[in-house]
């Protein structure tokens, strides 16, 4: 199931590109992209997965760039 | 600005200030060395800190976060480091150039911030066709709803200047429509009662009632600005190298500069505070976000550009494939061609009047509803009046055997009219040849063809005038038809009699000998039962699409309208942006190499690092942004 989820703070470009690199290696993540200029992060999960894998999406996120949302 | 944004610049005007007033204290003569050296540090700290406390906090953090090769983290070394030569007394300083730099990194990095929030907001401007409310009647009052609540089904009225919301069909009204935000054609389209209209639309004259056929979420504009919106998502193989390329180049340009701060004074007995001065231009040099952000927006504001024409491109990816296109084939029915039968000759013997001609016609396919019989009846002028019609026959492969007043009437092919006795006469132009015969007079023939649209050879000649080396035409019409179209528009190539499953495997055909290997081949289709083709090419490219899901769904790149001038449009454009792309990473990294090559040798100054680093990121933004300018 693909998911598009909009980010907040999104300053920097290439931590962007770092987000992606990282979320993509989480267990459970299929394919996740993020576009920097859209502020844009989908996501293609198993739905029943999709929380956690979202909390630990968030946690590389803010690793990248404290100030940065996944708005939910 | 926002508030972020806005912050930044008054703690930004207030460093310049600081900073200013630093320069200008004369400590030197106030002071005797080394303390003068102490208190100009203080005096410049301050500045400096005013400016960048924030890159240092974030570095701090990140530090603890294990990010290690952070831009913030470098800028804190690198100026810190300037600080850091204080430890060398006996040397030349650069507390100016620490805060100097920390203050330009920063003025640097608002611009960029600011560079990009103008471009994705001019993008989404761009992109503003969604129409922000319907109106519909509630006890003879017009009220204005959100158009999500309104149901298929449901009528709305759409008033002179507003905006058609959802897609569906004139109740009631006459008016003209401004598509070019959908399509990129200026000229209005005349629309009344019984035509389709499609959201997005900018109803021009008069006031119309649609009954609404398809919900919001369904409606053309939605489909579209999802489409465009979700294009960043498909990235080209530049921008996925580019962000390869980044995550090597940080850590090694670091690294480097580490064993330049070290080697040379351990081994070579170099002085220290030179050489670690030179690794801090480094750092400084060590991020790539000229780059990264340059490529992905040069991308976006293309793809964006191209919808503002009517080109919708699915991705970056696409975009790129595009600038490479060497070979476009062409369906001809419906993208070279209307895809619509029309006479296009009325020849009748001596003293036999076109109108006459196509009056026996007309009244003799009265109650066909063949393509053909169709395309003779918009052309016959007069009315068909049935009490003039008599018995009628079909005879099929043949024609119409019938009676007009009384008088037998023969309309069809050769065959029909030789089999009852009439000779006929021969036609020199292509297409279906419809003999008219009346009692045993042979009395002409109409000629009937599918019609080349009006900017097809124009298409053809832009298309090889990009640099297209190669245009094939496939098409299951007969052989003598499909020559002389091909022959007429200019085609190099043409593959007649060519059955729909058999496209696929021609397409295949000619990608596998595309001359240099590199070149990719585009597939122009209507979308009409040709989507496993669309999809087997390179680059599957639907024309008139407005309205047509199939076409829209298969396609990587989907053409608004049906003017086949447009490939060689999006082709252009494709290839600008690329041009754009590459001036950015050849220009970014190019002043970077240089940059850190003088270094080396000693020469490059910080002032200089920081203009490799900042300088260059907001130049090629702003290169990037003309990308989402493009004239045809």
């Amino acid at each position: 199931m693909r998911k598009a989820y909009k980010l907040e703070e999104l300053d920097c470009a290439n931590c962007a590109a770092k987000m992606e690199c990282d979320i993509n290696k989480l267990d459970g993540v299929n394919d996740a992209r993020i576009s920097f200029m859209t502020q844009k992060l989908v996501i293609d999960t198993e739905p029943d997965r999709l929380d956690s894998i979202l909390d630990q999406a968030q946690k590389i996120c803010s690793k990248y760039e404290p100030d940065c949302v996944i708005v939910r | 600005m926002n508030k972020k944004q806005k912050h930044t610049l008054i703690r930004l005007i207030v460093g310049f200030a600081l900073y200013a007033v630093a320069l200008l204290l004369p400590i030197d003569s106030w002071f005797p060395h080394p303390q003068s050296l102490y208190i100009e540090l203080v005096v410049f700290l301050v500045p400096y800190l005013v400016v960048g406390y924030d890159v240092l906090l974030r570095a701090a953090r990140n530090i603890v976060n294990g990010q290690i090769f952070d831009e913030n983290f470098l800028m804190s070394i690198a100026t810190l480091g300037a600080f850091a030569l204080v430890l060398f007394p006996d040397t030349e300083q650069h507390f100016s150039e620490g805060a100097a730099v920390m203050l330009f990194y920063q003025v640097g990095e608002l611009f960029q911030s600011y560079a990009v929030g103008k471009s994705r907001q001019s993008i989404k401007e761009m992109m503003d066709i969604a129409p922000e409310f319907a109106n519909i009647e509630q006890d003879g009052e017009l009220v204005q709803v959100d158009p999500y609540e309104v149901g298929v089904g449901d009528t709305i009225i759409v008033k002179p200047g507003e905006r058609i919301p959802l897609d569906g069909i004139i109740l009631e009204g006459k008016s003209q429509l401004d598509t070019a935000a959908l399509t990129g054609e200026s000229m209005p389209r005349s629309v009344a009662d019984g035509d389709e209209v499609i959201s997005g639309c900018v109803n021009l004259s008069g006031k119309i009632t649609v009954r609404v056929t398809r919900p919001f979420e369904d409606s053309t504009v939605s489909r579209i600005l999802e489409l465009v919106e979700n294009a960043s998502e498909k990235k080209a193989r530049t921008e996925n190298f580019i962000t390869r390329f980044a995550r090597y180049y940080t850590p090694a340009v670091v690294i480097v500069a580490a064993l330049l701060a070290v080697i040379p004074p351990l081994l070579l007995w170099q002085p220290w505070a030179d050489w670690i001065q030179r690794a801090l231009v480094f750092l400084v040099v060590s991020c790539p976000c000229a780059l990264v952000i340059s490529v992905p927006l040069s991308f976006f504001g293309g793809i964006g550009g191209a919808s503002r024409l009517g080109i919708l491109v699915k991705g970056g990816n696409y975009l790129e494939a595009l600038a490479h296109a060497e070979t476009v084939v062409f369906d001809k029915t419906g993208t070279l061609t209307n895809g619509t039968f029309s006479v296009v000759a009325v020849h009748g013997q001596q003293g036999v009047d076109s109108q006459k001609l196509l009056s026996y016609a007309a009244h003799a396919e009265a109650y066909s509803d063949h393509p053909i019989a169709l395309s003779i009846r918009e052309a016959y002028l007069g009315t068909i009046d049935p009490a003039r019609i008599g018995e009628t026959e079909e005879i099929s492969g043949h024609g119409i055997r019938t009676y007009v007043d009384k008088e037998p009437v023969y309309v069809g092919n050769a065959k029909l009219l030789s089999e009852a006795n009439i000779p006929v006469e021969d036609c020199e132009l292509v297409g279906t040849i419809l003999h008219v015969a009346s009692g045993s007079h042979y009395l002409g023939h109409i000629v009937i063809a599918d019609q080349v649209k009006p900017d097809a050879k124009e298409a053809i000649e832009s298309l090889h005038r990009v640099g297209v080396s190669h245009t094939v035409m496939l098409t299951g019409d007969r052989r003598d038809v499909a020559a002389a179209v091909a022959a007429e528009l200019g085609l190099d190539e043409f593959v007649a009699e060519c059955l729909p499953q058999d496209k696929v495997e021609k397409v295949e055909e000619l990608m596998a000998t595309s001359d240099s290997g590199k070149g990719k081949l585009a597939f122009v289709g209507d979308g009409i039962n040709d989507a496993p083709v669309l999809t087997r090419a390179d680059i599957g490219i639907a024309m008139g699409a407005l309205g047509s899901d199939a076409a829209i769904e298969a396609a990587d790149v989907v053409l608004m309208d049906d003017k086949p001038t447009r490939i060689a449009t999006a082709i252009s454009l494709a290839r600008k942006t690329m041009r754009i792309v590459w001036q950015n990473i050849v220009f970014a990294l190019g002043v970077k190499f240089a940059v850190l090559v003088l270094a080396v040798v000693g020469i490059a100054t910080m002032w200089l690092a920081v203009f490799a680093d900042v300088g260059v990121a907001i130049l090629a933004i702003l290169n990037a942004m003309r990308c989402m300018h493009f004239k045809e």
